[in-house]
């Protein structure tokens, strides 16, 4: 199995269109991280427009902590999409160069073979999020500086102070490696039925451009299964960065307010992916190389 | 003989479509085993089953004793493929393909090992380039290198000469009858060159529509004394009139007018070049051609009616 996976993290890291996807996302970090570096006042000011009436903010409120907020908010959106050209090419991709059938043909199990490839799959996906996370936050925190994180919510606002923020980062690209994951694991599924990479990378992004317009849209007959469709649980990241406040409307440091949403949510995600890399194994197990 | 593989009632249904229809056959070891049949006989659809990259159906294969589905990884240590094209990676190195299906394979290699392996199909001097630079010819000694790297005792080649030049036709017919001959492998090769699977194959098996038509030693089956010869002489005119004259007036095929073609026995075919020198034949060449192949067309029409 260890040799599998060290072939297909080879095979992965060989191509040169693995590397697209690094450079997209370094270029678009960089892209956000210059127009707040030379326009973040105003950024600040359009974003925080209604609340200045009302409050007084002091401090640096375009600091490191809050572009890296910004930029994941932004990029956490299309992340799929990368993820989608490798993970959906797994399979059809092997079966389009026709060197399915000569790998098959190899003293392999079709049950490790498969399972190598997810976790190839998934380990791409995961140094991806690593990657955004070096740039985006560790970067934006060189490049910016600290302070506290000033963040505007639907009703409220939140501010959290510099030394409660970190771990939040660590616990939200955790959960955003699971929801990637999930993402990685139907590209992978789909990812059987084809021999060419298009359509399972084309039928990924539209099944989560569809459950995502079901998942946002306030209608009560898709409220219904809003809480079965992963596409309403990958957001759930945002919840690290809100706080319980005590009696006194004071933050209260090392908390989270919806802590039992993000447990939910990260069930819910895991869920899908067993039943995405399980339905694959089981459809690969049967399925007749033709290609 | 012993026999190595041990097909019995292979079937194979894609919907409405019976691709292979009970079929039964055995492969002795050491047998270079032709596998013949128009396109759409099912031929890629057996091998594919023989490899598992198809689940039959019905019916059983065994191969070297072992039930091939029960015990798949254990058989195909013992299996080298090469199934139409030799398709490998094209954005890695000839070395990289190589030492990667090693792998694969349970075998690691050295650098030194690699590269001898990649001697003996004459990819040396290109180990290092993309497979992408190389030519249809190439990718096929890889293939086949890919196919041997763990000294497999049986080896599948479906169609191994589609898109290869004649040069590359006889290397890989040489080939096989170097494994055959010299490592004394097992092969089981399909080919819709008949003329090659002539010269190659001590055992035959024809099927058409899925089913077997017959199977047997490539001597038995066909007809020895059915043989076509085609000459080529210096003045073929001359040699028309003479042949007309002589008693192999009766072997001539009379329709053939560009070329004297007789049909005869094989065995004759000393004499015919002897019978020629004497009547001043300037003889340029003396082929005995497409046997396999209109036994094979006769049989497969025969059973389209």
């Amino acid at each position: 199995m260890f040799t599998l996976l060290q072939i297909e993290l080879y095979k992965i890291f060989k191509r040169p269109r693995t590397y697209i996807a690094f450079a997209a996302i370094t270029a678009l970090i960089i892209i956000i991280q210059l127009g707040l570096k030379v326009d973040g006042k105003e950024y600040a000011d359009f974003v925080l427009a209604d609340l200045q009436n009302t409050l007084e903010i002091n401090g640096k409120i375009i600091n490191g902590y809050f572009v890296c907020y910004v930029i994941l908010q932004l990029l956490l959106v299309h992340v799929p999409l990368l993820i989608a050209l490798i993970a959906a090419d797994m399979i059809s991709g092997e079966a389009n160069m026709g060197t399915l059938r000569v790998l098959l043909t190899k003293p392999i199990s079709r049950t490790e073979f498969i399972i190598a490839k997810f976790l190839a799959a998934a380990i791409y996906t995961i140094l991806l999020l690593i990657w955004i996370a070096v740039f985006a936050l560790l970067a934006s925190i060189i490049i910016f500086g600290t302070d506290d994180m000033f963040l505007v919510k639907n009703a409220y606002a939140v501010q959290i102070e510099k030394v409660d923020i970190f771990w939040r980062y660590i616990g939200a690209f955790c959960f955003a490696a699971l929801a990637m994951l999930t993402v990685a694991a139907l590209g992978f599924f789909l990812s059987n039925f084809a021999e060419n990479s298009i359509g399972p990378i084309v039928a990924t992004m539209s099944v989560i451009i569809v459950t995502t317009i079901l998942s946002t849209m306030s209608i009560p007959l898709f409220n219904k299964i809003k809480p079965y469709l992963f596409t309403t649980h990958m957001v759930a990241w945002k919840e690290f960065f809100d706080v319980k406040v005590n009696d006194a409307n004071e933050t209260i440091r090392g908390t989270v307010q919806n802590a039992d949403k993000i447990i939910r949510s990260s069930i819910v995600l895991i869920a899908h992916i067993i039943l995405f890399v399980g339905a694959s194994v089981w459809v690969f197990k049967k399925k007749d190389v033709l290609s | 003989m012993q026999n190595i593989i041990n097909v019995k009632g292979l079937s194979k249904q894609f919907h409405n479509l019976t691709a292979v229809n009970q079929l039964s056959f055995t492969v002795n070891k050491g047998d270079v085993y032709g596998f013949l049949g128009q396109n759409g006989a099912g031929k890629s659809t057996t091998m594919r089953m023989l490899l598992t990259l198809i689940k039959p159906t019905e019916g059983s294969i065994e191969i070297a004793g072992m039930d091939l589905f029960k015990h798949r990884k254990e058989v195909l240590k013992n299996i080298g493929a090469v199934i139409e094209k030799p398709d490998v990676y094209k954005y890695l190195s000839g070395y990289e393909n190589l030492n990667l299906f090693a792998k694969l394979s349970g075998i690691r290699l050295s650098r030194q090992q690699t590269m001898q392996q990649l001697a003996t199909v004459g990819l040396e001097q290109r180990a290092n380039d993309k497979v992408k630079t190389f030519s249809q010819g190439m990718k096929q000694r890889l293939g086949i290198a890919i196919a041997l790297v763990h000294n497999p005792q049986i080896i599948i080649l479906d169609e191994p000469t589609n898109g290869l030049d004649p040069q590359g036709i006889a290397d890989i017919r040489n080939m096989i009858l170097h494994l055959s001959n010299e490592l004394k492998k097992t092969i089981v090769v399909s080919s819709h060159l008949l003329s090659e699977i002539e010269q190659i194959a001590t055992r035959v098996l024809i099927i058409d529509k899925g089913k077997k038509l017959i199977e047997g030693n490539t001597n038995e089956l066909f007809d020895a004394s059915q043989t076509i010869v085609e000459i080529e002489t210096t003045n073929n005119n001359f040699a028309f009139e003479q042949l007309k004259q002589s008693s192999w007036n009766n072997f001539l095929l009379k329709e053939r007018i560009t070329k004297p073609v007789l049909k005869m026995n094989k065995k004759d075919i000393p004499q015919l070049h002897k019978d020629l020198i004497t009547m001043n034949i300037e003889l340029i060449a003396m082929q005995p051609k497409h046997s396999l192949e209109d036994y094979f067309l006769s049989i497969t029409s025969n059973n389209q009616l």
